[in-house]
């Protein structure tokens, strides 16, 4: 049999590190990140029906865990998440027409979807407190 | 025509689906489950407002009514079909050793059914007060 030759060093095709950061990538690696946050957080979900299901002790200790600061800096980072991967994924659905694509254009969708993002989630939270401001 | 230059079948090609075995079902899943889930999310956030400061009673009344029951059914349903799909593609991206990815690829299926019925059951539960 032939001997193998020891391969040649050839170059590697670019990855992360030979980029200068960018607001659509960023945006494009943070629509992974809130994406596996959500995935982990529908553990909440599903803890939260099933207290309400199984009666005013167990959803008392949802209520404890949501009320507390770790709690509530879950549940407020859950809602961007939420949000922001629910406008990254309507950018996606405009990208799929073939639209918005163009340098001004995805620039624009970026900073928009992290704006919004930021906007709804305190826009939320502040209903959120006037809701329970009244009618506890 | 061009079907005579090749050796095999139009049926055959078709079969292995490209290099995943499995076309484009999961692209278009992805996307079918996306546009599904902005309006169900939207509808659940406002479930939600609507649920804060209630007891256990008040919301178990709202989560167990027909429409916020079925909302929430639905909502499941989608999620679940599609951070399954989402997080098999972080796996296939991140994980090279074929076992762990094997692996992982199954525990992430087991849990995404687990989350959905465990949901569910805990919506049916309060819909029917089983």
């Amino acid at each position: 049999m032939a001997e193998t030759k020891a391969p040649a060093a050839r170059p590697l095709s670019p990855h992360l590190q030979i980029y200068r950061p960018m607001l659509t990538m960023m945006m494009s690696i943070v629509h992974r990140i809130t994406g596996f946050g959500l995935y982990v957080g529908t553990l909440l979900l599903a803890w939260w029906l099933l207290a309400a299901a199984s009666g005013p002790n167990g959803y008392a200790k949802f209520e404890w865990f949501t009320g507390s600061i770790l709690g509530r800096l879950i549940l407020f980072g859950y809602t961007w998440a939420l949000i922001h991967h629910m406008l990254g994924g309507i950018r996606h659905l405009i990208w799929d027409t073939g639209r918005g694509l163009g340098p001004n254009e995805r620039e624009w969708l970026a900073a928009a979807n992290l704006i919004g993002s930021i906007a709804i989630t305190v826009i939320l939270w502040a209903v959120g407190f006037l809701a329970m401001g009244g009618q506890r | 025509m061009s079907e005579a230059k090749h050796i095999r079948t139009p049926l055959a090609r078709v079969r292995g689906y490209g290099s995943a075995h499995s076309g484009t079902g999961h692209f278009w899943r992805q996307r079918l489950t996306a546009i599904a889930n902005i309006p169900l999310t939207i509808a659940v956030v406002i479930i939600i407002i609507m649920l804060l400061g209630r007891n256990q009673a008040a919301a178990a009344q709202i989560l167990g009514s027909p429409l916020v029951a079925i909302i929430m059914l639905l909502f499941i349903a989608s999620i679940t079909v599609h951070m399954r799909i989402g997080m098999q593609v972080i796996i296939e991206d991140y994980v090279h050793d074929e076992t762990a990815k094997l692996v992982l690829i199954m525990a992430n299926t087991f849990f995404a059914i687990a989350v959905a019925l465990a949901s569910a059951y805990g919506i049916f539960k309060l819909s029917f007060g089983v």
